[in-house]
């Protein structure tokens, strides 16, 4: 099966090139080299253009294939939603690839196949809560085609019934599966727990079962005019572009987009605080536990945003963290424990979680509490140096492709960061010093004060939960509502 | 695969490659277009290829070791050794005590990680530029100096992980068991394709420290391994790091040969029923197919296209858009090293039952065989191709995966034009002919049913 061709002639050649160049330089083996200075990030150089509607671009020119990748940033998601119609923010974004005034279903599927290039609109991966993305992927000779595609899912959408019905089906059935799936319920109860159902983030981004079906496609109609709008959307563009070109056809394509005015969304009280609880959610027959411990943690604007990223890096938020090195490595009972802060406009969760063996379900709690305790004490040096060289020196290769260019530019739109929030990145990361870890650590990670969940096969865990005496135990349904 | 974030052990691993088209979206028989990626290929003395392939655009480099083993050479009683000897290659050598590997990569900003599929495992680090050396001393290190201060410990802490990985993608996977049962019904009992990469807890469990060390002597030598080198460095300098730090591993012994089993055919259908915890069935269809890059292998590929990808496709538009009675469906060609499969797949909505799905899935392949395939069918599948083929291609880690591959699975890492080739040369025929060939085969069919409704599983005689 080997079909070698004409080339592998060359390589020959090469193989007495290669080992010839090849000269012997001595190491010692016994000691890790010495590095030498890392690269610094190169400046990105960020164009920016407000059109007269608001619509607000940010262009990047990256040469090295040809290729762009388009990123619609609006700025709403599931937050603007009312409780009863929870999901419609989600279904009017899916609904945008689903019909416009001159191209049906079928015809953009078709299209975007037969020219090569990706369309896509959904709720945005960086916060679904606060925002939406509509994207665009494409090898720039097709970008005419594409671009007229693109702007016609944004600006024309037709939400057309039969669509609607079909998508909505789809999202009952997904519904439906998610029970299926320990991570998964473990979420959306943990989030029904700590924020309370009358707060937005207490909700999960697909809705419920009841809402789901309440939709009408004028509710998803009514979302699009008060959200898609160009003062509330920002244009990424990162590729083989010119920056004059670009805003020359966006202004053709989105000039005529009409601005209005949008009313922030408002957020109820969470109802999270008190003593540690602990919230068993049964699943027969579960293989393994679930496990979600955490609670309200802090909003993207926060001052301690990078004490809190170089804390969490040690704690759990890379492979050598801390919860991954004791249950995972030392324990073995996991194949993978990590934390995070998920920041939001307002104060989003602080979770640590893990999958563990059901016999090992209350020994995994016990190294999870111990862990959030000892982060609360002094860090050493050397852990402190590993966080802050991992979070400072991995973000070159974030930068690598358009897609990578782009994605990092959606939390500055996002989240309103300034244009050279990258290039201080290093210096504000390096000016974490181990007070300010166990300062951010004392105050945002109180394992007194937590909600603990785990789902998983009761009868076979509760017992020993019981004996460990975390917290008063609750027994909750799939969607984290008591059961009697 | 050792460590979240979760990313699939595939089993055989699946490569789909693309073609070229014009501007505007026509698929042409020529393959420019598609660019080449420049590099050197030479061999140290004790035999480790070396590939170098210099990208300055972003100051970044990969490092990724192909060792040519995977589960496929596993023994009978220890399936899944291969996938932990990998996590046991974390674990420290001679003069990298752990936990160091990893301190030491995170602290210089790298990301690594190692996978193993049924045919190689891979290794590998992407790093700031100035971290290159570093990743060379732990890589030449656990090539050539693992077994000093290898334990029975170290051995015991990754079984137990490997368990936990066993049961979070298979046990606890809502169908996670569905491959393994297939592979084990599709390939004849002890055919090295039969067992799943992950193995079994048993296998898993009887794994001995000797093991680790006569599997580490017979496979992890420099004659076995490739290193692709991809990114911003200089190649003059490189060859003389690459030298110092895997020079002096001694060359092993010749490889065993690697295992080559007899042809065969599938003699009948078979149907197959499992219970799981999951709310709706799921039914996957399995057929014996070709090796990658076999004459067929490119043709297999469109028709999964044409069968399931997008709104368009053939059973995608029928089941889940016209009908709307399948939640999902999906279909691919699976050719590794030594062979391959065509799985289709689907899970039907509420209240559907899989019979009814299935008459419609067969139906529309027999439709497919008798007419075939329009040209707007095909231009679509191969056109969508290219833009994941320059994806795939866009950083210097998918490089050096992608010499990898074509230097193991084709014998030539400058096989990019000729894979491309090959599927700008699928025709209609070529379509029509390898469904009625391949899927017109005795199959495997198992269905996966919620607890207690066995009954509702397809059988040869729902026809």
């Amino acid at each position: 099966m080997m079909t070698r061709s004409r080339s592998s002639i060359a390589l020959i050649a090469l193989v007495v090139a290669g080992v010839a160049v090849a000269q012997a330089v001595k190491v010692d083996r016994t000691k890790a080299p010495a590095l030498g200075t890392p690269p610094k990030l190169p400046v990105l150089p960020v164009e920016t253009r407000t059109l007269d509607n608001g619509l607000k671009l940010m262009i990047v020119e990256h040469h090295e294939l040809p290729v762009a990748d388009f990123m619609l940033v609006l700025g709403s998601g599931v937050a603007m939603e009312q409780a009863a119609q929870a999901g419609v923010a989600r279904l009017t974004a899916e609904m945008l690839t689903e019909g416009t005034k001159t191209r049906n279903s079928l015809q953009i599927a078709d299209q975007m196949a037969y020219l090569g290039v990706q369309v896509g609109a959904s709720l945005s991966s960086e916060n679904p809560w606060e925002s939406s993305m509509v994207s665009l992927h494409s090898p720039t000779g097709q970008l005419d085609s594409a671009l007229a595609l693109f702007s016609d899912i944004v600006l024309n959408p037709s939400f057309p019934a039969q669509e609607f019905d079909r998508l909505q089906k789809q999202r009952l059935t997904d519904l439906l599966q998610r029970k299926d799936y320990g991570p998964a319920i473990a979420s959306e109860a943990f989030a029904a727990i700590i924020f309370g159902a009358s707060h937005p983030y207490g909700r999960t981004t697909s809705g419920t079962e009841a809402s789901v079906k309440g939709l009408k496609v004028s509710d998803l109609q009514l979302y699009y005019q008060t959200n898609y709008r160009p003062n509330n959307a920002t244009l990424i563009v990162v590729g083989d572009v010119k920056p004059g070109d670009i805003e020359r056809r966006i202004k053709t394509l989105f000039g005529n987009w009409q601005k209005s005015e949008i009313t922030p969304p408002t957020y109820g009280v969470s109802t999270m605080g008190g003593a540690t609880m602990v919230y068993i959610v049964d699943k027969p027959g579960a293989a393994q536990s679930s496990l979600k411990l955490g609670g309200i943690g802090v909003p993207r604007s926060t001052k301690d945003y990078f004490a809190l990223e170089v804390m969490n890096t040690i704690l759990g938020g890379s492979f050598t963290s801390r919860l991954n090195y004791n249950l995972r490595e030392i324990h073995g009972y996991t194949y993978g424990a990590h934390s995070f802060f998920d920041m939001r406009k307002e104060a989003g969760p602080f979770v640590a979680q893990a999958e563990v063996v059901t016999a090992k379900t209350d020994s995994a709690l016990i190294e999870f509490m111990k862990e959030l305790r000892a982060i609360r004490e002094t860090v050493p040096e050397e852990d402190l140096s590993k966080a802050k060289r991992y979070l400072q020196l991995q973000l070159p290769s974030s930068f690598e492709t358009t897609g990578g260019i782009a994605g990092q530019l959606v939390p500055v739109s996002v989240f309103g960061l300034p244009l050279d929030y990258y290039n201080s990145y290093v210096q504000n990361i390096e000016a974490v010093t181990a007070a300010d870890v166990q300062r951010v650590a004392k105050q945002y990670v109180n394992p007194d004060s937590i909600s603990v969940i785990v789902v998983g096969d009761r009868k076979l865990i509760e017992s020993r939960i019981r004996k460990l005496n975390i917290g008063a135990i609750s027994i909750r349904d799939l969607t984290g509502k008591p059961v009697k | 695969v050792r460590r979240w974030p979760l990313v699939a052990i595939c089993y055989l691993l699946l490569i789909v490659l693309p073609a070229c088209r014009q501007e505007d979206g026509t698929a042409t028989s020529s393959s420019s277009g598609v660019p080449k990626i420049k590099f050197e290929k030479y061999t140290l003395p004790n035999g480790l290829e070396v590939i170098l392939h210099e990208d300055h655009s972003t100051p970044v480099v990969a490092v990724n070791t192909y060792y040519k083993v995977g589960s496929a050479d596993e023994q009978v009683g220890r399936t899944g050794f291969a996938h932990l000897f990998e996590h046991i290659m974390f674990m420290g050598s001679k003069n990298v005590p752990y936990p160091m590997f990893d301190r030491l990569l995170e602290a210089a900003g790298a990301n690594n990680n190692g996978t193993t599929d049924n045919d190689r495992t891979n290794y590998y680090e992407t790093l700031p530029s100035n971290a290159l050396a570093l990743a060379l001393w732990l890589d030449s290190d656990r090539m050539g100096f693992l077994l000093p201060t290898m334990d029975q410990a170290k051995l015991d802490a990754q079984r137990e992980v490997v368990k936990g990985e066993r049961l979070q993608r298979v046990e606890n996977a809502p169908y996670g068991r569905g491959g393994e049962v297939i592979s084990a019904a599709l390939f004849p009992k002890a055919h090295p394709y039969s067992w799943p990469v992950i193995g079994s807890m048993k296998d898993l469990g009887a794994a001995t420290l000797e093991d680790v060390s006569s599997f580490f002597k017979t496979y992890y030598a420099p004659n076995n391994a490739t290193l692709v080198i991809a990114g911003d460095f200089k190649s003059d300098s490189v060859k003389k790091l690459v030298e110092a730090y895997f020079g002096d591993i001694p060359r092993g012994p010749d490889m065993p040969a690697r295992p080559d089993p007899a042809p065969f055919a599938p003699p009948r259908d078979t149907f197959l029923v499992l219970e799981d915890r999951v709310q709706l069935p799921q039914v996957t269809y399995a057929w014996h197919t070709v090796k990658m890059f076999h004459p067929d292998d490119a043709a297999l590929d469109v028709l999964s296209g044409v069968l399931t990808g997008g709104k368009n496709s053939r059973l995608y538009k029928k089941l889940v858009y016209d009908l709307q009675i399948a939640q999902e469906v999906s279909a691919y060609q699976a050719g590794g090293r030594i062979d391959g499969y065509y799985q289709l797949s689907f899970i039907p909505a509420p209240g559907q039952s899989p019979a009814k799905l299935d008459s419609i899935v067969r139906s529309e392949l027999d439709s497919l065989v008798s007419h075939g395939i329009s040209d707007r069918e095909l231009a679509r599948v191969l056109n969508s191709q290219r833009a994941g083929f320059l994806d795939r291609l866009a950083s210097v880690f998918g490089k050096s995966e992608v010499l990898n591959i074509y230097n193991y699975y084709a014998g030539n890492p400058d096989y990019v034009q000729e894979d491309a080739a090959r599927y700008a040369k699928v025709t209609r025929e070529d379509v029509q002919r390898v469904a009625k060939t391949y899927l017109g085969a005795p199959k495997v069919v198992l269905t996966i049913v919620p607890q207690g409704e066995k009954k509702t599983m397809l059988t040869g005689g729902a026809r």
